[in-house]
């Protein structure tokens, strides 16, 4: 969090961070068949953001990402319960049934989509913006 | 879903898009969009009075956790209808009203108007679920509701002081409800009211009859407002008055008399269910009405006359509930005489009373004060509003030509009826005379409040405004509801066969094949009784006024505030300073203090639980071989362990703590859990991280001073918690391989492609299996990012407390 000048660092940062990031939005979608999920992608990207946030000028970060990470957790949790209640709203079923099936889609060829993964998609958000958030406010504090 | 389930849930859609049209558009008042809810529900509801009036009932389920029982089951019959009918029309006069009420330019409208609408949504919720467990969700959505609406102005510390108390109060009783639905749901294996209606019979010979009435009862008198619950209700006073009007005396508070009305069919015909509810009402009847003859504010007036009126309303359903005791339909119709006048009084305590609050809020609004003693001579300055209030307060005192007095009327005759039942006794001529007294301090407060407010001089000096009559707008909802008050009364027929008649059928079920029973309300019945006790009640009434200089040097009369609030506030002292008692042993400030609470707790619960069932196998003859790299991490892994005990340097604490936890990690890999190694690393990956960014903050390491018998009670409780970890690993893996039953896990192995779609086990258990698990998780997580930025961003100055 401390403004530093160290330019080998600052690179080696802006390079990995995509690297990190990429993989990380790979665990995601990787989980409903090999190991990852939206909870270790979640993570994986809170370890972006506060590698930036470790890294840069706070400000800087601030304006490149003008994110506010606290509502990101409202947005996951509407997510989730979303797709927990649709199935109940829509479908006549009980709360939280997952459905999932094979389509045919351009580019990708045969693909799984599941109502899973917008449930998914909630817990990642969630996680991001736990972590972020609670690490700033940490790091905000005394400053 | 069907249309029925969607318009249950319209208000909470709707209260998504208020924050939005608050901000977006500025020049139309918020309210007006609401408004457009409740109209188009009341609309939809009026469609169902055909059905409902010929005596059908309409359900429509939807499975909601049909393993437990929950279903959301949607269920429509005359006492339903009564009610989801008053809250959508009450509720589209009050938002009318609150149109005109409150500033678009000072108010936070978009808050007011999202609780509103919750509001309004569970309580449709209520009264239009069968099921017990969703029933009891709306009901305490509308506690948390109310409470938000009744600190809406925040900043006051009345405000908050009045919704907590309602909070705690209702909550109390919300639990205590849950509590008897688990003992019903115990005797007859249902959460589903028609089926344990079906079941009454096996119910009333249930040894947990009585603990489960007594048990509901507490919720349906603490959310009525019941004596002695029924101090939070003038506190609550501190809402802004469409509030009041709309959550203190048409909906929110006759929630109670609801459920009591619902239950009837199951619990009525035991006398203790008749007697509680009689005495109950009866006491809350009597001491609502003779505490609002104490007050001086409008609101308070208003607060305690709503208590007493739902005494009376709980006093007759228990009084109707004896028709149970008799099998003849002559008798049987006989004593119905008294939930026909509880709910034709519910009716007209709806329309008489909320348009009484809506004056009480012009006055507020336009004189600035709510105090009797500051007001006066207010008739010819505010005519509309004077005639609202004439009708309004002769209709409570029970005058005609007004709704209020054909249910005052009937109230008596039930009253009288009751000293009829043999059962009862001698002492039953208590009844109608506690009902005449009640009455009589009803007409007083009734004439207090009258004569105060609009006759005698006007004091302008005492004022905050210059009074003059409301804006047009204002006025429209409360005329809509006297002018109901009007036609009503004249013509009560107009109500009795759509919307009384099926609500009563629907609390006592037998009538609906009784021929001698009709809903007959007439503002005439003769010289009878009745006509003469309510003569005297108004001499009685106005005797007291005339000499109200020699008892208003009272003590009693000069204490406004209840009595029985001390205690409460001594009860909610003794609470807070009992539990700093607990927090100061308890928080020591010190993490190692906490962690040993923990352990000892658990090791202790485990223990005696594992010893009490016998769990407790040791052998390691059957364990499979391990392999050699197996005893070397193992080695490692005690030898990081025990070595950050003797580390003195932090930066070297850290690597060897976040050795241990990448460790950790690969075991996992080794046991063949990926998911668990992954989150691990990265979990440590960030727990470093934040060390290290808190790292120059942190003070050295202190030397390690304990004393000796302090080493010893740290040691044994690692000691325990080690061994008892260990006996628990080996036992279960004796247990699972001696008892021949299957894994959990195969269960999944097998059914994770199956059900789930994915060939990740623990992503699919995660995200499909136990979905619900995650989502809570994910709450739990967020409630605790909120307290991290509560304690850190909001933190308290030096020696303030919470």
């Amino acid at each position: 969090m401390n403004k530093s000048n160290d330019i080998l660092l600052h690179y080696l940062t802006r390079i990995t961070v995509f690297f990190v990031f990429i993989f990380s939005i790979y665990l995601f979608f990787a989980g409903h068949n090999q190991p990852g999920g939206g909870f270790i992608g979640g993570l994986m990207t809170a370890c972006t953001f506060l590698l930036l946030f470790l890294n840069f000028d706070r400000e800087k970060i601030k304006k490149a990402l003008p994110f506010a990470f606290t509502s990101f957790i409202a947005i996951g949790l509407l997510l989730a319960l979303g797709t927990g209640a649709w199935s109940m709203l829509f479908n006549g079923d009980p709360f939280l049934t997952h459905y999932f099936d094979y389509f045919d889609l351009p580019f990708l060829g045969e693909t799984e989509l599941t109502s899973a993964l917008p449930f998914d998609l909630g817990i990642y958000f969630i996680v991001v913006g736990i972590a972020v958030t609670i690490t700033l406010a940490i790091a905000e504090d005394d400053q | 879903m069907s249309i029925l389930h969607w318009a249950i849930l319209t208000p909470f859609l709707a209260a998504i898009f208020i924050p939005f049209l608050f901000r977006y558009i500025k020049k139309a008042h918020t309210g007006w969009f609401v408004l457009l809810v409740p109209i188009a529900l009341f609309v939809y509801f009026i469609s169902f009075l055909s059905d409902t009036s010929d005596g059908n009932a309409i359900t429509k389920t939807v499975d909601w956790v049909p393993s437990l029982g929950v279903q959301f089951t949607a269920y429509v019959d005359g006492l339903s209808l009564l009610f989801a009918l008053l809250i959508s029309g009450i509720g589209a006069l009050v938002v009318l009203y609150s149109i005109f009420y409150l500033d678009k330019s000072k108010e936070q409208l978009n808050q007011f108007y999202v609780y509103l609408l919750m509001f309004m949504g569970a309580m449709f919720g209520i009264v239009l679920s069968d099921n017990l467990i969703v029933l009891y969700i709306f009901w305490e959505l509308t506690s948390l509701a109310s409470a938000l609406l009744i600190s809406y102005w925040y900043k006051r510390d009345k405000s908050i002081y009045g919704a907590q108390k309602s909070m705690l109060i209702t909550v109390f009783g919300g639990f205590s409800m849950l509590a008897g639905f688990c003992l019903l749901y115990g005797i007859a294996d249902t959460f589903s009211i028609r089926e344990l209606i079906a079941q009454a019979d096996l119910i009333s010979s249930s040894t947990m009859f009585v603990p489960a009435m007594i048990l509901i009862l507490l919720g349906a008198f603490t959310k009525s407002a019941q004596f002695p619950f029924h101090i939070w209700l003038p506190d609550a006073m501190e809402a802004p008055t469409p509030v009041s009007a709309y959550l203190h005396s048409a909906t929110m508070v006759k929630a109670g008399i609801y459920l009591v009305a619902r239950m009837t069919p199951i619990f009525g015909g035991s006398w203790e269910w008749f007697w509680i509810i009689t005495i109950v009402g009866l006491i809350t009847l009597c001491w609502g009405s003779i505490s609002a003859v104490r007050q001086k504010d409008l609101k308070g007036i208003l607060a305690f006359s709503t208590i007493s009126q739902l005494g009376m309303i709980m006093a007759l359903l228990g009084i109707g509930s004896a028709s149970y005791f008799y099998d003849s339909d002559q008798s049987t119709a006989y004593f119905a005489v008294a939930t026909v006048a509880g709910i034709f009084h519910l009716l007209n305590h709806a329309t008489f009373k909320g348009g009484l609050f809506m004056a009480a809020g012009i006055i507020d609004h336009e004189t600035g004060t709510r105090d009797i003693r500051k007001l006066g001579g207010l008739m010819s300055i505010m005519p509309v509003t004077f005639t609202i209030s004439l009708i309004g307060l002769a209709a409570m005192a029970g005058l005609p030509p007004f709704n209020g007095f054909i249910s005052k009327e009937m109230f008596f005759t039930g009253t009288l009826r009751v000293t009829e039942l043999s059962e009862v006794g001698s002492l039953g001529m208590l009844i109608p005379i506690f009902a005449w007294i009640a009455s009589i301090f009803t007409f007083l407060y009734c004439l207090i409040m009258f004569v105060r407010t609009f006759f005698g001089t006007y004091k302008p000096d005492e004022h905050e405004q210059k009074a003059h009559e409301a804006p047009i707008g204002m006025l429209i909802s409360p005329l809509i509801l006297v002018s109901l008050v009007i036609i009503i009364g004249l013509f009560p027929g107009l109500v009795a066969k759509p919307l009384i008649q099926p609500a009563v059928t629907a609390i006592l079920p037998t009538l609906a094949t009784n021929s001698e029973f009709a809903v007959k309300l007439s503002m005439f019945h003769g010289w009878n009784l009745e006509l003469f006790m309510t003569i005297g009640v108004a001499i009685g009434a106005i005797a007291l006024f005339l000499l109200s200089k020699k008892w208003g040097e009272l003590a009693l009369y000069k204490r406004e505030r209840d009595p029985l609030n001390t205690l409460y506030d001594r009860g909610l002292d003794g609470l807070i300073s009992g539990s700093q008692v607990i927090t100061r042993a308890q928080m020591t400030g010190l993490l190692r203090d906490y962690f040993s609470y923990m352990c000892v707790f658990i090791v202790g619960i485990v223990a005696y639980t594992a010893f009490r069932s016998d769990a407790f196998l040791f052998s390691i003859n059957e364990s499979a071989p391990v392999p050699f790299y197996m005893w070397m991490l193992t080695i490692v892994f005690i030898l990081a362990t025990i070595s950050t005990l003797f580390v003195k340097k932090r930066m070297t604490l850290v690597i060897v703590v976040g050795f241990v936890g990448f460790l950790m990690a690969l075991l996992f890999v080794v046991f063949r859990a990926p998911d668990l190694a992954l989150t691990q690393l990265l979990v440590e990956t960030v727990s470093v991280l934040l060390f290290m960014l808190a790292f120059y903050h942190l003070p050295e390491l202190p030397k390690e001073t304990a004393k000796t018998p302090v080493k010893v009670r740290n040691i044994l409780i690692s000691a325990g918690v080690g061994a008892m970890v260990t006996l628990i690993g080996i036992s279960s893996f004796i247990m699972g391989s001696n008892s021949g039953l299957t894994s959990i896990s195969e269960y999944f192995i097998e059914n994770s492609k199956e059900l789930g779609g994915g060939y990740n086990m623990v992503n699919v258990i995660l995200v499909d299996f136990r979905g619900l698990d995650t989502i809570l998780e994910g709450l739990v997580l967020a409630i605790a990012a909120l307290s991290v930025i509560a304690m850190i961003k909001l933190r308290f100055k030096g020696g303030e407390d919470v």
